[in-house]
Order: structure tokens, then sequence, then C-alpha cells
């Protein structure tokens, strides 16, 4: 019982807090605002019992990721001087396109047949997790490892000092 | 108390909720002029993507979705970094952060 109310509030703050990050003026606001959304995804992963997903959505998107995006417009107001107000374009445009794609996405989600209440869960998912990444996938895992060098890599390259 | 509510959540509820936080990521990424504020639309959509690879193995019992949900996630990361750390560059060099600006490669 407590489960579709969980949702329906927990989907009520995503989509809200997801428009406020596309609607608002402020730069520095709209990235608030994602945190939240991002936060609420966390809150959507508990209540599919991937506890793991959970934790890292909070580690490294709430907390990585709107670290890193305050850093770069502080920076950025810092180097032009002034605030930066973002002002949208072709907002007619815009909702024609992304209606259309909703619109597109639901009519295939709601024609297919439904699946039924989950199953039980497996186990204990994150050793599940685990004991996957390192068997099965283990070449993917390896590859995000080159991945994630190669990305340091460029990071250090770009924001070297100016010769 | 509406009597008619489930007792579970279908995983369509899932899914359409990932549909319509990935169309408002769509909208963001078509209408903001900032790269910034285009970033952030792009990590909207692929947070909803997230969403659905979540649900889809947690009701089909498999949890091979679960690691790619990782995996997205942590390239995820790696390309706001990257993403940012261009977006300070063209700053450095062209001082705005207008996508409509930098139209160098312009014919």
């Amino acid at each position: 019982m407590i489960e579709p109310i969980a949702f329906a509030g927990l989907a009520v703050v995503l989509i809200g807090s997801a428009l406020a990050v596309v609607l608002t003026k402020n730069l520095f606001h709209s990235v608030l605002w994602l945190a939240l959304t991002l936060t609420g995804t966390a809150g959507i992963f508990l209540s599919l019992d991937a506890e793991f997903l959970a934790a890292v959505q909070l580690l490294l998107y709430a907390g990585g990721v709107v670290t890193i995006v305050v850093f770069a417009i502080v920076v950025t107001e810092r180097l032009v001087g002034d605030r930066i107000t973002q002002t949208s374009r072709q907002l007619v445009n815009g909702f024609i396109i992304a209606a259309a794609v909703l619109v597109g996405v639901l009519s295939f989600v709601l024609r297919s047949p439904g699946w039924g209440p989950r199953p039980p869960i497996p186990g204990d998912l994150t050793k599940a997790i685990g004991q996957l990444v390192l068997t099965r996938f283990v070449l993917p895992f390896e590859l995000l490892a080159l991945l994630f060098f190669a990305a340091l890599l460029g990071a250090i390259y770009f924001a070297r000092p100016d010769e | 108390m509406p009597p008619a509510l489930p007792a579970h959540v279908p995983l369509h509820a899932y899914l359409v909720l990932a549909a319509v936080l990935f169309a408002i990521g769509l909208f963001g990424v078509v209408t903001r002029r900032n790269i910034i504020g285009i970033l952030l639309g792009i990590e909207l959509m692929l947070n909803s993507v997230n969403i659905n690879l979540v649900a889809f193995a947690r009701f089909s019992g498999d949890v091979a979705g679960l690691v790619f949900a990782v995996f997205t996630i942590s390239i995820t990361v790696a390309e706001v970094a990257l993403g940012l750390a261009l977006v300070i560059l063209i700053f450095r060099v062209r001082r705005t952060a207008v996508a409509d600006h930098l139209d160098l490669l312009r014919g």
C-alpha cells in the first residue's frame, strides 16, 4: 500500500524538478534542481530494490556531477566577469519536438503487454552485481577503466595552463 | 483514500515516468542556449534511461540490467567531466558559453 504512494510522490518531485531544470532562468538554480532530480532518481532505484545503484547514483551523480557543474559555472562566471543568465529560444519548436518524441515512445510503451508483478529478489542484488561485473562483464569493466584513464588524461590536457 | 490504488507499481508506470523525463531533457537540449544548460538537459535524458534499465532489470529478474546501469552512470560522469572541461576551454578562448556563437566552422 505504501509503495504506490511513494512512487507517486517521487514521480511528482522528479517531473517538477526536471521541468525546473529546463525552465529556470538562473543557471545555478538549474543545477540545484538537477541535484533534486538525481536524488529523486536514487529514490526510484530504492523503490526498485537496487540499493547499490541508489548509493552509486547519490555518490557519482548527486555528489560528483553537481559539484563539477557548480565548479564550472563559478569558473566561467569569474572568467566572463558577470552573472550568467541564460535565455531559452524556440520554446514552441522545442515543445513540439519533445511532445512528438514523448507521444511516439508512449504509444509503444502503452501498447505493449504488461509484465505482471515483479519477481522476488534473487538473493543479494549487490553481491550479484559484483559477481557479474567480475565474471561475465569483466571485459566491459576493464574497458571502463581504460575510458576513465583517457578521460582523466583529456581533462588534464584541456585544463593545462596557457603556454 | 481511493480504493482503486494498486498494491504494487507496474512496470509501465516506471517506463512512462522515464519517457516523460526524457522528453523534458530533450526539451532542455533543444531550447537552451547556454552550453552548460544543454549539458544539464543531456544529464536528464541519460538519467531517464537509467530508470528504464533498472526497472526492466528488476521486473525481468535479470541482474545484467543493473550492471549496465552501473556502466552508463560511470560513463556519463566521465562525459560530464570532459564536457565541462571543454566548456571551460571554450570560455578561455572565445569568452562565450552560448552555443550559437560557436560558428567557426560555418560555411
